[in-house]
């Protein structure tokens, strides 16, 4: 049925090559426009979603305040202590490691090499809860925590920053107004799930922090991390009861503090990344609507052009369906050829970019398939008007037009 | 289109006693409204039987190319009748005239009105293409056409490449290619030299000798129309004589 009014199509859009070319312009640049941006986005949220998996998949964090973000300001509820660490350590079954910490930016000095970055303090824990391995030196002794003393295990950026071809272990790095000693340098671990360095990192007994730098025995957050990741809620559950119970929350009042796991961090924050993909892949439609326009304005110009061919074709005894056919295939064929020029670009330009961007090439079939089958709607919606047009002229009137 | 319907044929027969292929009676036809109202035909009747070969004349503006487009199943009278092999033509749908035409009819124009850039086998094969003919059948059906107006040799050719002459010739062949009924042509003589015009009349003179087609032609040249064995003339959308070639009017 559809074979000779395909052969046909493709022999109307052969004949006017150049001007097919810039007719589907619209929808290869529509198509793959959007082909691009969903598959870098999913590429983009395959790395956040790796990096928080990270994090350790049976991380819990619990952090003063409600939940990050708009609305709630955590300024108001009171810091954690490092007893409340050793109470959760104590009090609840099923954990692994618990590690308190605080966090501060500060400017580094090393020789002449100075560089700002984050230190954390917290306890040896910390490496287990965080997934952190050793490229090279030692962790904190418990009695370097108990003492406070000023020694630093730091991440492969500041190392690299400060000491570059140095050997850093055993070096003394000056901390605001303090001096450090390095015992450890982290493997790497790369880029985190927002983009940042996470081996842009220093980190020090949490004593020495707070007594040298933050001069409070606040703690930020508390992290910690679940033997049996199936037994998280429960865990979850018992933090809550328990901090409610420190910190005297009465039954009607809501937490002043937040408890997180790592599939809910995951969620938010692929969550994210998720909507800009929708976005920037709803910018790149919009492209995809104006190419249709763009067809319909050849196709409007294809058959005035060709209404003598029409008058022919009607003369000789075409029905009006079989010529709306074939106009309507020929818009149909030209958007789809569209879709498939678009659909080798944005596999070309997604890999290309994806390099670029250093986020996976990940080849999403149900996004091509959808960018594909759209385009070819665009033809038969964009399509139909010039068509229906051609096929209800008058013969007579057709075979008289010069 | 495969899915084409499947002719019409056997046309039902009337019943009316008489024989003839086309018949027009009392047929007008009216363009405008109001003031600008225009009468093209003012009551015409016409019998045209099976294998005549008919020259339709007169000035412009007489009305034959309305008579002729009507013949053609191209447009609708706006009074009276017109009966082809017993069929009321001015009865049916866009559509059905549309099939009658591609089961029925052939059309030569002035213009040649052959497609661009499209082959002359391709030009020719056309109507078959809208029959569903399968492409084999086609090619052989669409050659021998070729072959009958002498351009066998030029099947490869585009119009552009071919002479006006030649260009017609491929045009008769896309008209009978189908073994029409009836061939309609539209001063098929009117853009060309007299010698391509005569060899044009031969072999329209041919078709309706040895295939038995019927020719209805309108032309407004007197030697060419000599060809023909009958001569009707048009005047102020009637027509103003009809007779024999040969025969005094």
């Amino acid at each position: 049925m559809f074979l000779s009014s395909l052969l046909l199509a493709l022999r109307a859009i052969r004949r006017n090559l150049m001007r097919s070319f810039l007719t589907i312009l619209g929808i290869v640049i529509g198509v793959s426009a959007v082909i691009t941006m969903v598959t870098l986005g999913n590429g983009a949220t395959r790395v956040v979603s790796d990096q928080i998996a990270s994090l350790g998949s049976n991380l819990v964090m619990v952090r003063p305040g409600q939940r990050l973000g708009p609305g709630r300001d955590s300024a108001g509820a009171p810091r954690f202590k490092v007893s409340d660490a050793e109470v959760i350590q104590t009090q609840i079954s099923g954990l692994n490691a618990v590690a308190p910490s605080t966090n501060r930016s500060v400017t580094v000095v090393y020789g002449a090499n100075n560089w700002s970055t984050a230190i954390t303090g917290s306890t040896d824990a910390y490496f287990t809860v965080g997934n952190w391995r050793l490229a090279g030196g030692r962790v904190f002794t418990e009695s370097e925590q108990r003492a406070g003393k000023a020694v630093c295990v730091i991440g492969e950026t500041v190392r690299r920053e400060l000491f570059g071809q140095l050997p850093a272990l055993g070096g003394e790095l000056r901390v605001s107004n303090f001096s450090c000693e390095v015992i450890g340098v982290l493997a790497s671990k790369g880029q985190s799930a927002m983009g940042m360095d996470q081996d842009d990192t220093i980190v020090m007994p949490l004593r020495t922090l707070q007594r040298r730098l933050t001069g409070n025995q606040d703690v930020n957050t508390i992290l910690v991390s679940v033997v049996d990741s199936s037994r998280t809620d429960q865990v979850m559950a018992d933090l809550r009861s328990l901090l409610r119970e420190r910190r005297k929350i009465a039954a009607s009042e809501d937490d002043n503090f937040s408890i997180l796991d790592t599939r809910q961090i995951a969620e938010t924050l692929t969550g994210t990344t998720k909507v800009m993909t929708m976005l920037l892949g709803a910018v790149a439609a919009v492209s995809l609507l104006v190419g249709g326009i763009g067809i319909m304005n050849i196709m409007l110009v294809s058959v005035t052009e060709r209404t003598r061919e029409i008058g022919i074709r009607l003369a000789i005894g075409a029905l009006e369906r079989e010529v709306l056919l074939q106009f309507l295939v020929e818009a149909v064929a030209l958007s789809a050829l569209g879709g498939i020029i678009g659909i080798i670009l944005a596999t070309l330009a997604s890999i290309g970019l994806a390099g670029v961007m250093q986020v996976p090439f990940l080849f999403d079939p149900a996004i091509n398939l959808l960018a594909f089958l759209f385009s070819a709607a665009i033809g038969v919606i964009f399509g139909y008007f010039p068509a229906r047009r051609a096929a209800r002229l008058d013969p007579i009137e057709a075979l008289r037009h010069e | 289109m495969n899915a084409t319907p499947s002719p019409p044929a056997p046309l039902p027969s009337a019943g009316e006693g008489n024989e003839s292929l086309i018949e027009l009676r009392d047929v007008t036809k009216t363009y405008g409204q109001g003031t600008a109202e225009f009468q093209a035909l003012r009551g015409v009747n016409l019998r045209i039987e099976p294998g005549e070969f008919v020259a339709v004349m007169g000035p412009s503006g007489s009305g034959k190319s309305t008579a002729m487009n009507i013949l053609g199943c191209l447009d609708n009278p706006t009074s009276g009748a017109y009966v082809f092999r017993g069929l009321h033509v001015e009865q049916l749908s866009r559509n059905q005239r549309a099939l009658l035409r591609r089961y029925y009819l052939g059309f030569v124009f002035q213009g040649f009105n052959l497609l661009a850039r499209t082959t002359a086998l391709e030009n020719v094969e056309l109507p078959l293409v809208y029959r569903g003919e399968p492409r084999v059948a086609r090619h052989a059906r669409a050659r021998e056409a070729l072959d009958a107006v002498g351009l066998r040799q030029w099947e490869k050719h585009t119009p552009a490449e071919l002479s006006g002459g030649q260009q017609q010739r491929v045009a008769i062949a896309r008209a009978i290619v189908t073994s029409p009924t009836i061939l309609l042509a539209d001063e098929p003589t009117g853009n060309l030299d007299t010698q391509r015009s005569h060899e044009i009349m031969d072999l329209l003179v041919a078709l309706n000798r040895d295939r038995g087609i019927t020719v209805l032609m309108v032309t407004h040249e007197p030697d060419m129309a000599r060809y023909a064995k009958r001569i009707i003339h048009f005047l102020d959308g009637r027509v103003s004589s009809d007779h024999r070639n040969g025969e005094k009017p």
